[in-house]
């Protein structure tokens, strides 16, 4: 690739990506004022700005950034515990496989919001039923890449450290451990989105502290473009968490086909 | 001395109507010493060979020993080289990282550990990239990789599974005679699985030739060009014409004969599989 074409690309990766932020924005202030959406319910995108600015000054929005947060990291911890030991076991005996197999893709298509009302029995309206439910979404998509990603170990790369002596936990700690990261980090990403959602759900929907119950309230209350505010900061706290994970994975997997051709060459 | 024996050896896959014999009768030795190579056809059991050899699979019936202790898995003594070293390489590591880690598992301690690697990747001429990650380096400069951590490993046999198969032929060349160099280098004894008869006559001391599924050894062919060999002066001589055109004759009777049994047995679907064929094993 010559350095031309190189500079042409990464123009385009930084040009195109705003290009497509702009007209959302666009859209966003456009839509209400030439009232092809309703005004009162939804304020052009200069008022949600200008009541999210507002926000930044105020502890409200960071004490309910820091209860959203926190209780998705919660429910992180609880689904990588649960869901990597269980999906390794899975992925790499059948007899665990078997046992467990069909109980798995029985639960796994209940939508997480559904358990709600068997959630809110056990653990009342607690802060607590938001992290068991992120943390019952979350643990899947972990799940399921950790079985695959075991049962995904190359069989070349296995004879070799067997035909070198490598005994049983040695072969799990330097073969497939390393192997199925890919798959963990895949799944890692999956996982944190939807526990993010759900924490956010679980907020609105119980009315325990987080961004969620503060969109809740701005509704209820009828302030739109606060409402509006809570809700587009969900939204930057979303990219936020992708992103990180993303620059995560780049330094964890440079060894891997799918980063080695990103940041070559600088 | 005899290092290894394998003694009707065979394979088979499966049970009853499904079973698939993918190695039917072999019998071979190796001294200390040699460099012996194995060729047969495409597809003939050569790698099932080779897996039961190296204590990965166990076979089905008869029995190897190295230095007159039987082979139930893989022994300390034996180094395996395999055809896809880009897959047998962990990516993860790179080339000192590959090479130490059968001598970090085994317990060697690191000075050691570090000696060894360099040594071995000097005698392959990686002594500069040992730094690098596999996926860097070319195809080549990978299976000397895959080399030098045999080497490292101080076995006193090394197993080859048609190591230089996915090289280019300049490159297939060049790693020949680097593994002429360390098998003297390092006093070891090869056992070189190829379907390359070229190679497998300019390598060896002694040809083991198989026939075809199931594999059964047809004949051992001592190779006594002189060494050292040079991949234009020994190739130019009449001898190892002779030879080279023994051996095709030899894979190619082979072959006919197991497409032979193919057809037969097809027209006659209740004939016994497995049975061997042919002159049984040469030793």
């Amino acid at each position: 690739m010559s350095a031309q074409v190189r500079r042409r690309l990464r123009t385009e990766a930084v040009v195109l990506p705003a290009l497509g932020v702009a007209v959302a924005v666009a859209a966003v202030e456009l839509a209400p004022r030439l009232g092809i959406l309703p005004r009162q319910s939804f304020p052009p995108f200069s008022e949600i700005f200008g009541a999210l600015a507002g926000l930044l000054g105020d502890s409200e929005l960071w004490g309910a950034v820091r209860d959203t947060l926190s209780s998705w990291a919660l429910s992180m911890v609880f689904a990588i515990l649960i869901a990597v030991p269980l999906g390794m076991a899975m992925g790499s005996s059948r007899v665990g496989a078997l046992l467990m197999r069909l109980t798995i893709d029985f639960l796994r298509p209940i939508p997480s919001v559904a358990l709600i009302p068997i959630l809110v029995l056990i653990y009342g309206t607690q802060p607590s039923i938001k992290v068991a439910l992120a943390t019952l979404g979350a643990t899947f998509p972990l799940l399921f890449q950790a079985m695959y990603g075991v049962a995904d170990v190359d069989p070349v790369a296995k004879d070799t450290a067997r035909a070198f002596g490598l005994g049983g936990w040695s072969r799990a700690r330097r073969i497939t451990f390393p192997s199925v990261v890919p798959y963990l980090t895949t799944g890692l990403r999956i996982s944190a989105s939807v526990a993010l959602i759900l924490v956010v759900t679980g907020e609105y929907v119980v009315g325990v502290a987080g961004l969620g119950r503060e969109v809740l309230i701005a509704q209820s209350g009828g302030a739109y473009d606060r409402m509006y505010a809570f809700i587009v900061a969900t939204g930057v706290l979303g990219l936020g968490v992708n992103l990180a994970l993303l620059a995560a994975e780049r330094r964890v997997l440079f060894w891997h086909a799918s980063q080695r051709g990103q940041g070559a060459d600088e | 001395m005899l290092m290894l024996d394998v003694s009707h050896l065979s394979k088979t896959y499966g049970s009853g109507s499904g079973a698939f014999t993918a190695i039917g009768d072999i019998s071979l030795s190796v001294v200390a010493g040699e460099l012996v190579c194995i060729v047969g056809p495409s597809g003939c059991g050569k790698t099932t060979m080779l897996r039961c050899l190296a204590g990965l699979l166990p076979p089905t019936s008869g029995a190897v020993s190295l230095d007159a202790q039987p082979v139930t898995r893989p022994p300390r003594q034996m180094a395996v080289v395999f055809q896809d070293y880009s897959r047998s390489l962990l990516p993860w590591l790179d080339v000192v990282g590959n090479v130490t880690l059968p001598l970090k598992a085994a317990g060697v301690r690191k000075p050691r550990r570090l000696a060894l690697a360099g040594d071995a990747l000097a005698a392959v001429g990686l002594a500069e990239h040992a730094h690098k990650y596999p996926w860097q380096l070319s195809g080549g400069m990978q299976q000397r990789a895959a080399i030098a951590r045999a080497l490292a490993y101080q076995p006193e046999i090394l197993l080859m599974d048609e190591p230089f198969a996915s090289v280019d032929a300049q490159t297939r060349a060049e790693l020949e005679d680097l593994l002429l160099d360390v098998w003297t280098r390092f006093d070891i004894t090869i056992l070189l699985v190829t379907h390359d008869i070229d190679e497998a006559v300019y390598l060896a001391d002694r040809v083991v030739l198989l026939s075809g599924a199931p594999a059964i050894v047809t004949e051992s062919l001592t190779v006594d060009l002189p060494r050292p060999r040079d991949q234009i002066a020994t190739k130019e001589m009449p001898e190892f014409a002779h030879l080279r055109a023994h051996v095709f004759a030899a894979v190619k009777a082979a072959g006919d004969q197991a497409r032979r049994d193919a057809a037969s047995e097809a027209s006659a679907p209740d004939a016994a599989a497995g049975v061997a064929v042919g002159p049984d094993a040469a030793a």
